[in-house]
């Protein structure tokens, strides 16, 4: 299973902001970690990070700074503003609206048509 | 290993030239892009692989440029639009330096022909009184500095600026050396054919590294028509200025009249010559030309006039009625004709197959062979009726000139169309024919004043 193209760019905000909120990072490791976050489902491309990074960075939600970690390249590392954290707060409090009323949906309160059911594979 | 490193490094400075000639792309990017490009490699590199292969992979990965220049241009739309800067591209250091040099050159020229038209004050001239010494000086005040400007540029070899300069002392005597009455026809004529015999010593200038070559002429030719477009709009964003300089001063009660008359005009015209002149350089190959875009809509457009003049007069079989100012009209319409013929030689492909476009240049071209044919009948049974005077004699000079290109012209179209004669050879005409036109204008300029007496 691949999440659709729509599904991955609307979701690309608040994941690399959540991301650099944990802490400074650069492209290649945003990559891998979203990899890792999603065991591989999500497919993101170069095309459409770096695209994003600078857009946000156009916005003042994250700012770019050449540095050299000792023992490493010199890479470009991103860091989260304020107005960032405020944009993820944002987006977050939007994704969890959209999350629980999907739920509602799918898992329902004792709704007696069948058709909400769902079956979900394993985890029906 | 370190030869599997060599290749690798040679690998990533391959991609680097690739990124490089994106525009979508700028100096970070690829440094960014690249960083990412090492990560994968060094990754793929961890588990296993030869640094080639990772190399590869990592590449195919990142999936194909274009793809990727699209999603850049999608958030850096600008980069496509702004090209011109001052100064050079941030991104290469060298290019920079030479741009900033050239700048610095240019205000120096511009500043010079600007200073050069107010000179003659300091002798007692003035811009308003004195039209007949203006008139046929004014290319002398200007184009030296676009010279200037251009074989400074080209590093000009020293006995090219000493050819440069003799022609320009010949043309300061060619302008003031004569008896001319100030309202004789000759100071008009001079006024006239001094800046264009002028132009031509420019573009020796601007081909100064390599005189001889046809390829050179054709920027010559190419420069010439971007040079006129940037004049234009220079002169266009002038007037706006002086419109606002005029309106706000009057409306604080001081009348800016005598400060633009006499210094904003004259000034700003003659070092926007060399303005227009840098620009042109500048973004050569950074902007699309304007000129044959300009072409490729009014040719079209030129063609249906014509056409439709000639029906008309067929229908009507009324004569044309030749006097001097239609005459010069119809030099005129050949010279547009000929710019038209000129941009679009200047901007097509050379291996193209003929088209459309050359079919409808060669009916502009005969079309306006056919009208300019009948004005020629027309005007020598004047002129051996009357006798002539220099303009008549200028006038008719140039539009056999003008006939004899377009005639040959329309000739090798006529075989382009029908594909026995390559492209080439109509490149070919147009750019050995230059000098002819220099010739001419020099003719008019030396030969003309003594042959009639001063007239």
């Amino acid at each position: 299973m691949k999440v659709t193209k729509d599904l991955v760019a609307a979701s690309a905000t608040p994941m690399v902001l959540g991301i650099l909120a944990e802490a400074d990072s650069y492209g290649y490791a945003i990559l891998r970690r979203i990899n890792e976050l999603s065991g591989g489902e999500l497919d993101w491309t170069e095309g459409l990070l770096y695209p994003l990074l600078h857009r946000l960075e156009r916005l003042g939600h994250v700012e770019s700074d050449w540095r050299s970690v000792a023992g490493e390249r010199r890479r470009k590392y991103y860091r989260i503003t304020q107005s960032g954290l405020a944009e993820l707060a944002e987006q977050r409090r939007q994704w969890d609206t959209v999350v629980d009323a999907l739920k509602e949906i799918w898992h329902g309160h004792g709704d007696s048509r069948p058709s909400t059911a769902i079956p979900l594979g394993g985890h029906a | 290993m370190t030869d599997g490193q060599d290749g690798l490094e040679a690998q990533f400075a391959q991609w680097r030239l690739y990124v490089q000639r994106r525009r979508e792309l700028r100096q970070s990017d690829a440094d960014e892009l690249e960083d990412h490009l090492r990560g994968s490699v060094d990754e793929l590199v961890a588990v296993g692989l030869h640094a080639d292969e990772a190399f590869l992979v990592a590449v195919k990965r990142m999936g194909s440029l274009d793809e990727l220049s699209r999603e850049f241009a999608r958030e850096h739309s600008e980069r496509l639009w702004k090209q011109l800067v001052l100064t050079g591209g941030t991104d290469s250091p060298v290019a920079a330096g030479r741009s900033r040099r050239d700048l610095l050159a240019m205000a120096v020229c511009a500043a010079g022909a600007a200073a050069s038209i107010k000179a003659p004050e300091l002798f007692g001239m003035n811009l308003e009184e004195d039209g007949a010494f203006y008139g046929p000086n004014v290319g002398l005040f200007t184009l030296p500095w676009l010279a200037a400007f251009l074989s400074w540029r080209r590093h000009a070899a020293k006995a090219l600026i000493g050819v440069l300069a003799a022609l320009f002392a010949l043309g300061a005597v060619a302008a003031n050396a004569y008896p001319l009455a100030d309202d004789s026809q000759s100071v008009v004529l001079t006024a006239i054919h001094l800046p264009i015999a002028l132009w031509f010593v420019v573009g020796l200038s601007y081909v100064a590294d390599d005189v001889r070559s046809p390829r050179r002429r054709m920027d010559f030719i190419r420069f010439t028509g971007e040079w006129f477009v940037y004049y234009v709009l220079i002169a266009l964003g002038g007037g706006v200025l002086i419109a606002f300089m005029y309106g706000t001063f009057q409306a604080i009660g001081i009348s800016p009249e005598g400060f633009i008359t006499q210094w904003l005009l004259p000034c700003g015209a003659a070092a926007a010559v060399v303005v227009a002149g840098w620009l042109v350089e500048a973004k050569q190959s950074v902007v699309e030309n304007i000129a044959p875009v300009l072409t490729r809509l009014f040719t079209p457009l030129f063609t249906a006039a014509l056409l439709a003049f000639l029906v008309t007069l067929g229908v009507t079989s009324g004569g044309i009625d030749v006097e001097r100012e239609a005459l010069i009209l119809f030099d005129l319409l050949l010279v547009v004709v000929l710019a038209l013929l000129l941009y679009s030689i200047s901007a097509r492909d050379p291996l193209a197959p003929p088209g459309v476009f050359d079919r409808m240049q060669l009916a502009l071209v005969v079309s306006a062979l056919v009208i300019d044919v009948l004005v020629l009948l027309e005007i020598t049974g004047r002129i051996t009726e009357y006798g002539t005077t220099p303009n008549k004699a200028a006038a008719l000079g140039e539009n056999v000139i003008l006939l004899a290109n377009l005639a040959w012209s329309a000739w090798l179209m006529l075989g382009l169309v029908r594909r026995r004669v390559p492209f080439a050879a109509l490149e070919r005409w147009q750019t050995t024919y230059l000098p002819v036109y220099a010739g001419w204008a020099w003719i008019v300029v030396l030969v003309f004043p003594p042959l009639f007496d001063y007239l």
